[in-house]
């Protein structure tokens, strides 16, 4: 699971929809993590349009609290901006973009777990596949 | 011929034999390749977005998401999260997508998939029952796509089970997680016209607009049932391909 998605993903216990503590979900300190590319200026480039429409919709706050959880605090405490503009990007710019496709989508928590801070659900992650399957009691 | 949603519930229809075969099916591969290419282009997008793929199942249709060529997605590069109830079919997908890591590592020729960048690697996958609710905060994904998949939402795999409240849960839930335009193409296999109906109406009370694409009415055989739903007003281009709820 890439940590993009750690950034979206929320428990799906529907009680717990109108709960804050749902999201984001809170991250076991032993979670395993992976780099899923070799590094690759191509796929990186490639990315880009991708990256910038995804910058938007990220809750900063909440990927610091979940880099946290990891054992990453070198964060900015606030969200870099960037120029929409793909063709015209400046040499800083496309640094922020490499350094956030390596934390985004290279990133992957491969073992692990993460629970919900309302209902305490504890959903396990095996083989980069979170489990989201809910007990009958909880679905 | 029987329906597969009438033998079993899908996790356990899609065992690690079956989900095997399914992959491996050329033909199988081919047809899914047909109704992704289709549903993306109902989708019509402008750039380069993140997608949901419910009941992904080997991700065939990921893969084809992921594919940055011209022919389907005219060069944008989209990444996607796939859900699906039957663990065997996503191993299947981990074993692709570990053949693909090796294969691009090993290969610097050009082959005739140049394009495809990202490939499996552009996407996640989770195991999740659609029914219990699509489990992203509001606003995640730009669009959504199904193949062959929502029609198990009528299945009624043990007494607890009340489709029509899966089904409810499963479009509002949906709804939330779409941004504000998000739209959702599902290719599907009714069993009756009750079943479009129910969909369509559940799908218009929980806020989206939007309506039935049919391909190849005249085909038994090839005849394909698409819903084509959006969060917003739907463009007038959409329009002419849905009939409006
Ligand atoms: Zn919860």
């Amino acid at each position: 699971m890439k940590l993009l998605t750690t950034n979206f993903i929320k428990c799906s216990v529907k009680a717990c929809e109108s709960s804050n503590k749902s999201f984001p979900l809170k991250y076991n300190n032993q979670c395993q993590l992976e780099l899923n590319y070799e590094e690759d200026d191509e796929i990186i480039q490639s990315s880009y349009e991708f990256l910038i429409g995804i910058l938007d919709k990220i809750e900063w706050d909440a990927l610091l609290k979940v880099c946290q959880d990891l054992g990453n605090n070198d964060l900015p405490p606030t969200k870099p901006i960037i120029n929409e503009d793909v063709a015209n990007l400046n040499d800083n710019e496309k640094l922020i973009i490499k350094q956030l496709f390596n934390l985004l989508i290279n990133t992957e928590i491969v073992e692990g777990s993460m629970q919900c801070e309302s209902c305490e659900h504890i959903y396990q992650i095996k083989n980069g596949i979170p489990n989201l399957l809910l007990p009958p009691h909880l679905s | 011929m029987s329906r597969p949603e009438e033998i079993a519930p899908p996790e356990l229809f899609y065992n690690s034999k079956e989900s095997k075969k399914y992959t491996e099916n050329s033909r199988v591969q081919y047809i899914q390749y047909v109704m992704t290419k289709r549903s993306l282009e109902l989708l019509n997008l402008k750039k380069s977005s993140f997608i949901l793929d419910i009941g992904c199942g080997s991700c065939l249709s990921g893969e084809i998401i992921s594919s940055a060529t011209e022919e389907v997605n005219q060069g944008m590069n989209h990444y996607w999260t796939g859900l699906d109830i039957s663990p065997d079919m996503l191993e299947q997908a981990i074993i692709r997508k570990e053949e693909q890591k090796f294969n691009t590592n090993d290969d610097d020729s050009d082959d005739e998939e140049s394009g495809d960048v990202g490939g499996l690697r552009n996407g996640d996958m989770m195991l999740h029952d659609m029914g219990q609710g699509i489990p992203f905060r509001a606003g995640s994904f730009d669009a959504a796509i199904s193949i062959s998949a929502i029609q198990w939402l009528f299945n009624k795999d043990n007494n607890n089970q009340d489709p029509i409240k899966r089904i409810r849960r499963f479009f509002e839930s949906l709804y939330s997680s779409l941004t504000k335009n998000g739209k959702f193409v599902a290719q599907f296999y009714p069993a009756n016209d009750d079943q479009i109906d129910t969909f369509l109406q559940i799908a218009k009370q929980t806020g989206f607009s939007g309506g039935l694409v049919i391909d190849n009415p005249e085909s038994k055989k090839n005849k394909k049932y698409y819903l084509v739903l959006s969060c917003g007003t739907m463009s007038s281009n959409d329009a002419d391909d849905a009939d409006n709820l």
